[in-house]
C-alpha cells in the first residue's frame, strides 16, 4: 500500500477519533469515583451543538480575539501532520521537524493568550499570565526530552555504519518516534524509560490536566486554560475544544510512538491506536488519584520533568 | 564599490550642507517653511544614500567583492576600504534600515516647531551616523577603523539627546557616551597591541601573518580586549547597561537604527577580529584558535540572552523592554559565534558552519523585526504621548495598522513559524543539536544544555511579546493616554511596510536568506578543508528543512484563513452578537481591573527574582478604615546600581582627591615644574 495514502488514512483517523480522548478520560474518572459519567461521545455532541450556535463576543475585542481559535487549531493540525501516525512516517518529515512541531504548538498558545488578553477581563489576563509562565518553563523540558532521542538516533546511526548525514537527516519526528526506542530499551538501557515518562508529564502540563491545571473546576480563579477561553462561544469555542483534543492526541501519539515496537504495518497502526486510547485512560487514572498542585508548585513539577530528561540525556551521552 | 562610494559621497555632501545650515540655525531659528525643507532634505539625503548603498551591497553578492584605497591619506595608516561579502552582509541592515528610518523620521519630524529643535543638526548627525556605520563595515586599516568607529559612536550622542529639555534624556545620552568610550578604550588597546605585533596598521589576513607565531597568551589577551571592546557596543552582559538607557530616550527612528544596525557593529568587529587572530599565511584556513574562546562566547551569549529576556520581562516602558530584548538577541548571535568556534576547535563542521550562519542570519532578521517594533513604539508614543504600558491598552482599535504591524513584529521576534525569527533560531538550534557528536561527554552536554537554555529563552520571549503586544494594544484603554490616542493613518506608516515585509519574507523565503548568510559565513570564515563535505551536507539539509518549514507554515496560514472563513459562513447563518466582556458575575467592571504589565510578569518575576530584581513600593492598605493605597513596581538594572554606579563613584572620589594638586596657585605650579626639572636632571645624571 502506498505509504502516503496510509499516512493520510491514519491522519484522518486521528482527526476523527481525537474527540474520543477527553471522553475516555472523563469516563475513567467517573468509573473510579463510582459515578455513571458523561457519555463516551460527549465531546462530539458538544462540537455538533457549538457549530450550530451563534457567537456572543465582547465589545472590547478585535480581530485578534476572533481569529485566535482558528490560528490555534490550524497550528495544531500542522503539528499533527508532522507526526508519524500509526507507524507511518509523515510525508512532510524533514530534519529538525520536532523543533517546528514544538514551535507550532507555541503559535497556538500565543494566539490563545492574545485572544484572552483581548477581552480586557482580569480573569482571562490571569489565565494568560499563568499559561505564559508554564509554557516558558515547559519548553526546556520538552527540548531536553527530544534531545534524548536525537542523541540516541545519532548513536544508532553511528552503530549502523551510517554516515553522519543520514543520521542527522533522521532528526525528524518520523525517525525518532518509530519504535526504535522500544527495541533499544529491550537491549538493556533502562534509563531510556525516563523519556516516555517525561513526555507523559509534559502531556499533563501542556494539555492543562491535573496536577497542573484542572479542566473541570468551577472557579475561575483556579483555572488556567479554561479561564482563557471564557469569552469564546459558538464555532470559535468548537475550534478550541477540538484543538484541545488534537493537542492531547499529539502528545499521546508521541508517547505511543516511543512505546510501540516496530511491527507489520496494520498491526503497528492498531497497536498505536490502542496505546493512545490507553494513555487517555492513564490520564484519567492520574486525575482520579491526584489533586491539583498549588500554582506555586507547578514550576517544581516542570522542573522535575526537566531534571528527569536531563538525567536521561546525561546517561545516554555517558554510555 | 562604485555605488558604495557614491552613497558615502551623498552622506558627506548632505552632512556638509546640513552642518552649515545647523550652525546658521543655532544663531537664528529658521522660519517654519525653511525648517520643514531642511527636514525633508536631510531625510531625502539619508534615504537616497541608503538606497544607493543598498544596491552596492547587493551587487557584492552578485558580482563579488572589491577593494579601494582613497588617494588622500592619514598621517598614520591609510584610507583603505574593502567591500567583501561579510562587509556587504552587515551593510544590508545599515542601508536597509537606514532607508526606512530616514523616511519614517522625516515624516515624524515634519511637524516639529523650528524653535524647539534644530532639525538641520539632527539630520547632520543622522547622516554622520550612517557614514560612520558604512565606513566601519568596510575599513581595512586600524586607524581608519577607529576613526569611523568614533564617528559612529559619537553621532548617536547628539541623536539621543534630541529632547534635551528632559533631564532623563540628558542623563541617558551621557550614560551612552561614557559606555561608548569605555568600549573604545579597549578597542584602542586591541588595535595598538595588534599594531605592535604585526608592525602594520593594515587589517588584512596577509598583514596579520606574524600573529601565527604569536604566543597563546598574547592571542588570548587580544581576544579578551576584542570581546570587551566590541561586546560593549553589542550590549553583551555586563556591558549592556547603556542600551536600556539610550534606546528609550532617543527618538524612535534613531532607536530603531541603533538597535537594528549599530549594535551589529559589535558582532561584525568581533568576527573580523577572530578572522585576523586566526589568520594563517600559508593556508586560507582559520588556524587553531584556543578552544576556550568558543565555549566562553557560547556561555557569555547564553547568559546575556537569559539576562536580557528576564530583564525585559520586568520592564513597564515599551521602548526599554525592546532595548533589553536587543540585548537578548545579541546574546543569541554571540551564542552562534561561540558554537561556531567550538565546532571548529572540536572538528565538527556541521556545528561550526551552522553556528556562524545562524548568527549572521539572525543578525539580518533581527534588523527587520526590531526596526519594525521600535518604529511602531514610536507611533504609539506619537499617538498616545507615552510608551508606559501600564497607562496604555486597547490601542488596537485606535491604531489598527500600528497594532497589526506590532503584532507581526512580535510574532516574528517570538520565533513563531513561519516568520523570520523562527528561521534563524532554527538554524542556531540545529547547530547546537550536533553537540551529541562532539568528542568528550562534557563537551556534548555543554552544547546540548545550551540548546535547552535556548529553548528557555525562546519560551520566555513568547511570554514577553504576548505581554508587550497584549497589554499595550489589546483590552480596554487603562487611562486617558490610550483612550484619547489620535489615529495614525497610512500616510505616516508606509515606510513600515518594508520591515514588515522583511519579517514575512525572512520566513517564507528563508532558504534564500540562509544561502546569503551561509555563503557569507563560508567565504569570510574559512573552515578547515576536512569540513568541506560536512559543510555542503549541512547547507543542503538546512535549505531543504527551511523550505519545508516555509511550506508547512504557508499551509498553516492558508488553513487558518480557511477556518476563519468557515467560521464567518457559520456565523452568517447563526448570528453574531456583541455584549460586554463576561465579568464572572461581577457587573461593575472597569478598565482598571485588567491585568497589567507588572501582574502579567508576576509569576515569572517570583521564580526568577534574583535575576529580574523587581523593586516594589507600597502595598495593601492596613487597618479597619484603610486610607489611600498605592503600589508601584520597577525593575532597575542591578548591574548598574550595584556595580557600575559604585565603580564610577569611586573613580570620582579618587579624582576629587587628586584635586589637591590642582589648587590654582601659580607659584606652586611653577614649583611643580621646577621639581620635575630637578627630578629629570638627577635621573639623567645618575649613571
Amino acid at each position: 500500500m502506498n505509504a502516503g495514502l496510509f499516512f493520510l488514512i491514519q491522519l484522518l483517523l486521528a482527526l476523527a477519533l481525537a474527540p474520543l480522548l477527553p471522553g475516555i478520560i472523563n469516563r475513567v474518572k467517573a468509573k473510579v469515583a463510582g459515578r455513571q459519567g458523561k457519555p463516551l461521545l460527549q465531546t462530539y455532541y458538544d462540537l455538533a451543538k457549538l457549530l450550530g450556535k451563534g457567537e456572543v463576543i465582547s465589545r472590547t475585542t478585535t480581530w485578534t480575539f476572533a481569529s485566535g481559535p482558528g490560528v490555534a487549531l490550524a497550528a495544531s493540525l500542522c503539528a499533527l501532520a508532522l507526526l508519524p501516525l500509526g507507524g507511518a512516517a509523515s510525508p512532510l518529515a524533514f530534519g529538525g521537524d520536532f523543533l517546528l512541531a514544538a514551535y507550532l504548538l507555541g503559535v497556538g498558545r500565543f494566539a490563545t493568550m492574545l485572544a484572552a488578553l483581548d477581552t480586557g477581563s482580569s480573569f482571562e489576563g490571569m489565565g494568560a499570565s499563568r499559561e505564559a509562565t508554564i509554557a516558558a518553563l515547559g519548553e526546556p523540558a520538552l527540548f531536553l526530552a527530544f534531545l534524548i532521542l536525537t542523541s540516541l538516533s545519532l548513536d544508532l546511526g553511528r552503530g549502523a555504519e551510517l554516515s553522519g548525514f543520514d543520521a542527522r537527516a533522521a532528526f525528524s519526528l518520523s525517525a525518532l518516534f518509530n519504535g526504535d526506542m522500544a527495541a533499544f530499551q529491550e537491549a538493556g538501557r533502562p534509563e531510556l524509560l525516563l523519556a516516555p515518562a517525561v513526555f507523559f508529564a509534559l502531556l499533563l502540563a501542556e494539555n492543562c490536566r491535573i496536577p497542573v491545571d484542572d479542566p473541570t473546576t468551577h472557579l475561575e480563579l483556579t483555572m488556567i486554560h479554561e479561564v482563557m477561553v471564557l469569552d469564546h462561544s459558538g464555532p470559535n469555542l468548537a475550534m478550541i475544544v477540538y484543538g484541545a483534543a488534537l493537542k492531547l492526541w499529539f502528545f499521546a501519539a508521541l508517547v505511543a510512538g516511543l512505546l510501540v515496537p516496530p511491527l507489520p504495518l496494520w498491526q503497528q497502526a492498531g497497536l498505536s491506536l490502542l496505546a493512545i486510547l490507553g494513555i487517555g485512560a492513564a490520564v484519567g487514572l492520574v486525575e482520579s488519584g491526584m489533586a491539583r498542585l498549588k500554582l506555586t508548585r507547578v514550576p517544581q513539577f516542570l522542573g522535575m520533568a526537566a531534571v528527569l530528561a536531563a538525567l536521561a540525556l546525561i546517561l545516554t551521552q555517558a554510555r | 564599490m562604485d555605488f558604495y562610494l557614491a552613497s558615502l559621497c551623498v552622506f558627506l555632501a548632505g552632512a556638509l550642507y546640513l552642518g552649515l545650515a545647523a550652525v546658521v540655525a543655532s544663531f537664528r531659528p529658521p522660519r517654519p517653511r525653511r525648517s520643514r525643507r531642511l527636514n525633508a532634505l536631510g531625510a531625502a539625503c539619508a534615504a537616497l544614500g541608503c538606497a544607493i548603498g543598498f544596491i552596492g551591497a547587493v551587487q557584492v553578492f552578485v558580482n563579488g567583492g572589491s577593494a579601494a584605497r582613497l588617494l588622500w591619506g592619514l598621517p598614520v595608516g591609510a584610507l583603505a576600504l574593502e567591500l567583501d561579502a561579510l562587509s556587504a552582509l552587515f551593510l544590508l541592515p545599515v542601508f536597509g534600515l537606514g532607508f526606512v528610518c530616514a523616511l519614517s523620521g522625516g515624516i515624524a519630524l515634519r511637524h516639529v516647531r523650528p524653535g524647539e529643535h534644530n532639525l538641520a543638526a539632527h539630520w547632520f548627525f543622522f547622516l554622520l551616523l550612517l557614514l560612520g556605520m558604512a565606513a566601519v563595515m568596510c575599513a581595512r586599516d586600524a586607524i581608519f577603523f577607529l576613526l569611523s568607529w568614533e564617528i559612529m559612536s559619537l553621532a548617536p550622542f547628539f541623536l539621543i539627546d534630541f529632547n534635551d529639555g528632559d533631564s532623563k534624556v540628558r542623563d541617558a545620552s551621557w550614560v551612552y557616551l561614557v559606555a561608548a568610550h569605555l568600549g573604545a578604550v579597549f578597542l584602542i588597546a586591541f588595535f595598538v597591541l595588534l599594531w605592535q605585533t604585526t608592525g602594520t596598521t593594515a587589517l588584512s589576513v596577509e598583514a596579520c601573518a606574524p600573529l601565527a607565531d604569536a604566543s597563546p597568551g598574547l592571542l588570548s589577551t587580544l581576544f579578551v580586549l576584542a570581546v570587551v571592546g566590541f561586546g560593549a557596543k553589542a550590549g553583551i552582559a555586563p556591558l549592556h547597561v547603556w542600551l536600556p538607557e539610550a534606546h528609550p530616550a532617543a527618538p524612535s527612528h534613531v532607536s530603531a537604527l541603533l538597535s537594528g544596525a549599530m549594535i551589529n557593529a559589535g558582532l561584525y568587529g568581533l568576527l573580523r577580529a577572530l578572522c585576523l587572530l586566526g589568520a594563517k599565511p600559508s593556508a586560507t584556513v582559520l588556524g587553531n584558535l584556543p578552544e576556550w574562546w568558543g565555549w566562553f562566547l557560547l556561555f557569555l551569549g547564553l547568559a546575556t540572552a537569559l539576562l536580557g529576556i528576564l530583564k525585559a520581562l520586568g520592564q513597564g516602558n515599551l521602548k526599554r523592554l525592546l532595548a533589553y530584548s536587543s540585548v537578548e538577541n545579541m546574546g543569541l548571535m554571540f551564542m552562534g559565534v561561540g558554537a561556531g568556534l567550538a565546532g571548529m576547535s572540536s572538528g565538527d563542521g556541521w556545528t561550526a558552519f551552522l553556528g556562524f550562519s545562524g548568527a549572521l542570519l539572525h543578525m539580518l532578521n533581527h534588523a527587520g523585526f526590531k526596526g519594525l517594533l521600535f518604529l511602531c513604539a514610536g507611533e504609539v508614543l506619537h499617538a498616545a504621548g507615552t510608551v508606559r504600558m501600564e497607562l496604555l491598552g486597547g490601542l488596537q482599535r485606535k491604531l489598527p495598522l500600528v497594532g497589526a504591524a506590532f503584532g507581526l513584529g512580535a510574532a516574528a521576534i517570538a520565533c513563531l513559524p513561519p516568520l523570520s525569527g523562527f528561521a534563524s533560531e532554527f538554524v542556531l538550534a540545529m547547530s547546537l543539536l550536533d553537540g551529541a557528536a562532539f568528542p568528550g561527554v562534557v563537551r556534548q552536554l555543554c552544547l546540548l544544555f545550551a540548546l535547552a537554555g535556548l529553548a528557555l529563552v525562546s519560551g520566555l520571549a513568547a511570554a514577553l511579546y504576548v505581554r508587550a503586544y497584549g497589554i499595550t494594544f489589546l483590552g480596554e484603554p487603562r487611562t486617558g493616554f490610550a483612550a484619547n490616542a489620535h489615529a495614525v493613518g497610512w500616510r505616516w506608516l508606509w515606510p513600515l511596510a518594508l520591515p514588515a515585509a522583511a519579517c514575512i519574507a525572512g520566513g517564507l523565503f528563508a532558504p534564500y536568506f540562509f544561502d546569503l548568510a551561509a555563503g557569507t559565513a563560508t567565504s569570510a570564515i574559512p573552515l578547515p578543508q576536512g569540513m568541506a563535505s560536512a559543510v555542503s551536507g549541512a547547507a543542503a539539509q538546512m535549505r531543504q528543512s527551511l523550505a519545508m518549514i516555509a511550506l508547512v507554515g504557508g499551509g498553516g496560514i492558508a488553513l487558518a484563513f480557511c477556518l476563519f472563513a468557515a467560521r464567518g459562513l457559520l456565523l452568517r447563518r447563526n448570528g453574531l452578537f456583541r455584549e460586554n466582556t463576561w465579568g464572572c458575575g461581577y457587573q461593575a467592571s472597569s478598565a482598571r481591573i485588567q491585568y497589567t504589565a507588572a501582574s502579567f510578569a508576576e509569576p515569572l518575576a517570583r521564580l526568577f527574582a534574583p535575576v529580574m530584581g523587581l523593586k516594589t513600593r507600597g502595598g495593601e492598605s492596613q487597618g479597619i478604615f484603610p486610607g489611600g493605597a498605592f503600589f508601584s513596581v520597577s525593575a532597575p538594572d542591578r548591574l548598574r546600581t550595584l556595580v557600575f554606579a559604585p565603580l564610577f563613584e569611586l573613580v570620582e572620589r579618587i579624582c576629587n582627591a587628586c584635586k589637591i594638586l590642582q589648587h590654582g596657585k601659580i607659584n606652586l605650579y611653577i614649583l611643580y615644574i621646577l621639581a620635575t626639572l630637578v627630578g629629570l636632571l638627577i635621573w639623567g645624571l645618575t649613571p
